[in-house]
């Protein structure tokens, strides 16, 4: 409950909060966002494998009623609410702050890995100028860079992955300490161009190269017969989930750092497809390449065709050191994985900090110190060493499945019938979103988009539970996988049991958030001050 | 490349790099008018 004297603090305690200098700045941090690491090694090959140019049809239906209406609700949430996500839940209903903590744990678990994976990317940039790899770019991944042993974990120590990791996270740290506007809404406006533009020229380079054509055919020629498998219909939505950020509270906090008289909806409408537009640019360049690869090699595509990890790290580098002007095309590459997955980690990690100082009323300096400092150690301490690269595969698989899968669900659920929220959180969006939302974003959000990603969760259980995921020991992913999933709702729910800091408005959406206000109102959104953005305090 | 394959990458870019656009115009549109609409210094 909060108190007189708590509601007349409220609007500086949102100043305090920081936020972006405009809808532009905001769009382009979302997008940031969204597009990271799976835009441009997981969406290719999901493609190819469910179906390839038939594949647009499950994509675009999954885009459309399920990731951008869930993105819209998540907008809604933080736009409204205006808090990081234990916040916003908690003014939406007392009880469900246990939600936002769950999300906030599954940030901080992804931010611990997903830093490594970028330091790999930072240190592959440079093994391009001389093709380190060699002739053989798999033995070297694994061997002479991570030095992989036996499936175990360990404390032995990988220099060549410890220094670009702890440069990952000084970057980070610097980033986040400078605050939304200043460090997040910054460096989004200046890399997000310099992203885009790195693609286009490594797309421009791919597809010029002997074999192209192979490859884009081999991701576009439809296999109509695909369209009757519920597998691909599952990992379409499952591709639009991972890659949009919805629903683990990256959009939440964003929107929480929105103006509040800003459109939602049409914002939104950017974000979504801005995200697919660069998977559709990032497919054509990966596959452009592959197809090079399998003439230069003699093969079909199929045989050179991988995602994730694989890609990355063994075909591409196989491709630069064959193709003219390789080095430049590694560096493209490399540095568009740097790039988007930077801009991914900040996103991931804001939610946390977000979090802390709202509970905390901490200063931007000290939460970011709290959070980034712990998260830091974890990642070098398991992500550094000979084992960094088994914790990670097992930790993002279980994390990805069972983590953002589950909460999403969850969260959708009880909003849309536990606290029958959508009506108000539609009403919300209207007020200044263009195009309306109705019956059908709700309906959408309450049905289409909960289904499909229970159709998800469950194929995905399905598997794991017929065979151990990538016949990893069963103790390994006991621990690193089941055991994480279940710890972190519960520790969510006990973290939602500590005290708001005094003052704290908790009922409902905070005073002055009204985007119905008018304009001479006073606009209690950090819209362009940003006092404490950044300030210790 | 074979002409589905062609047709498919069409499509795709037509409707998801279209839709893009069609978004960005809606929402620049959109903001201008609630501009215009709301900014009482543009009746003076």
């Amino acid at each position: 409950m909060s108190t007189p004297a708590g509601q007349a603090a409220q609007p500086d305690q949102e100043r305090r909060r920081g936020g972006f200098s405009s809808r532009r700045v905001f769009i382009l941090a979302a997008i940031g966002s969204a597009v990271g690491l799976g835009n441009i090694w997981r969406f290719p090959y999901v493609a190819y494998e469910n179906g390839g140019g038939a594949f647009l049809l499950p994509y675009l239906v999954a885009l459309l009623t399920a990731g951008i209406p869930f993105l819209l609700l998540d907008y809604a949430i933080g736009h409204r609410h205006r808090g990081s996500a234990p916040l916003s839940f908690a003014r939406l209903r007392r009880g469900t702050e246990g939600l936002g903590w769950w999300q906030v744990g599954i940030c901080f678990v992804i931010a611990v890995y997903y830093a490594a994976v970028i330091a790999w990317a930072l240190r592959y940039t440079f093994f391009s100028l001389d093709e380190a790899w060699g002739a053989d770019p798999e033995g070297f991944f694994f061997g002479e860079f991570l030095q992989a042993g036996d499936v175990r974990v360990t404390a032995d120590v990988v220099p060549g992955v410890l220094w670009p990791l702890a440069l990952v996270w000084l970057a980070v740290l610097v980033i986040m300490a400078l605050g939304v506007q200043r460090g997040i809404g910054v460096t989004s406006l200046v890399v997000i161009p310099v992203l885009v533009l790195a693609f286009a020229a490594l797309v421009v380079q791919a597809l010029l190269l002997p074999g192209a054509g192979a490859g884009l055919d081999a991701l576009f020629a439809p296999e109509w017969s695909a369209l009757t498998s519920a597998s691909v219909w599952a990992a379409a939505f499952g591709q639009i989930f991972f890659s949009l950020s919805v629903g683990f509270g990256i959009m939440i906090t964003y929107a929480s750092y929105v103006g509040r008289r800003e459109d939602m909806v049409g914002s939104g409408l950017v974000v979504g497809f801005s995200n697919s537009g660069f998977e559709l640019l990032a497919g054509i360049g990966v596959f452009a390449a592959l197809g090079f690869m399998a003439q230069a090699n003699g093969v079909p595509v199929d045989e050179v065709a991988s995602g994730g990890i694989g890609l990355a790290f063994i075909a591409f580098p196989a491709i630069i050191s064959e193709a003219p002007a390789g080095a430049l095309l590694g560096v493209l590459f490399f540095g568009a994985l740097v790039i988007a997955g930077i801009t991914s980690l900040i996103s991931v990690i804001e939610v946390v900090i977000s979090a802390v100082r709202d509970k905390l009323d901490t200063g931007r300096l000290t939460a970011t110190l709290a959070v980034g400092v712990p998260a830091a150690v974890l990642s070098l301490v398991l992500f550094s060493t000979t084992s960094g690269i088994y914790v990670l595969d097992v930790v993002d698989h279980f994390v990805n499945q069972y983590g953002i899968l589950v909460v999403a669900l969850v969260s959708m659920l009880v909003v849309a019938w536990a606290l029958r929220a959508l009506p108000v959180l539609g009403a919300h969006l209207n007020v200044h979103g263009r195009p309306r939302v109705g019956t059908g974003w709700r309906l959408l959000t309450s049905v289409v988009a909960p289904a499909g990603l229970a159709v998800v969760l469950v194929l995905a259980l399905r598997d794991d539970l017929a065979a151990p995921y990538e016949d990893y020991p069963a103790w390994l992913l006991l621990v690193l996988g089941w055991a994480l999933v279940v710890a972190l709702p519960l520790i969510g729910f006990l973290l939602a049991r500590l005290p708001w800091r005094a003052g704290t408005h908790l009922d409902g959406p905070p005073p002055g958030s009204d985007p119905a206000e008018p304009l001479h109102a006073p606009d209690p959104a950090p819209h362009t001050r940003h006092q404490d953005d950044g300030g210790p305090r | 490349m074979s002409t589905a394959a062609i047709v498919m990458m069409v499509v795709a870019m037509a409707v998801i790099w279209g839709g893009l656009a069609l978004a960005i115009a809606s929402l620049l549109h959109h903001g201008a008018v609630e501009e215009r609409a709301e900014d009482p210094r543009r009746d003076l």
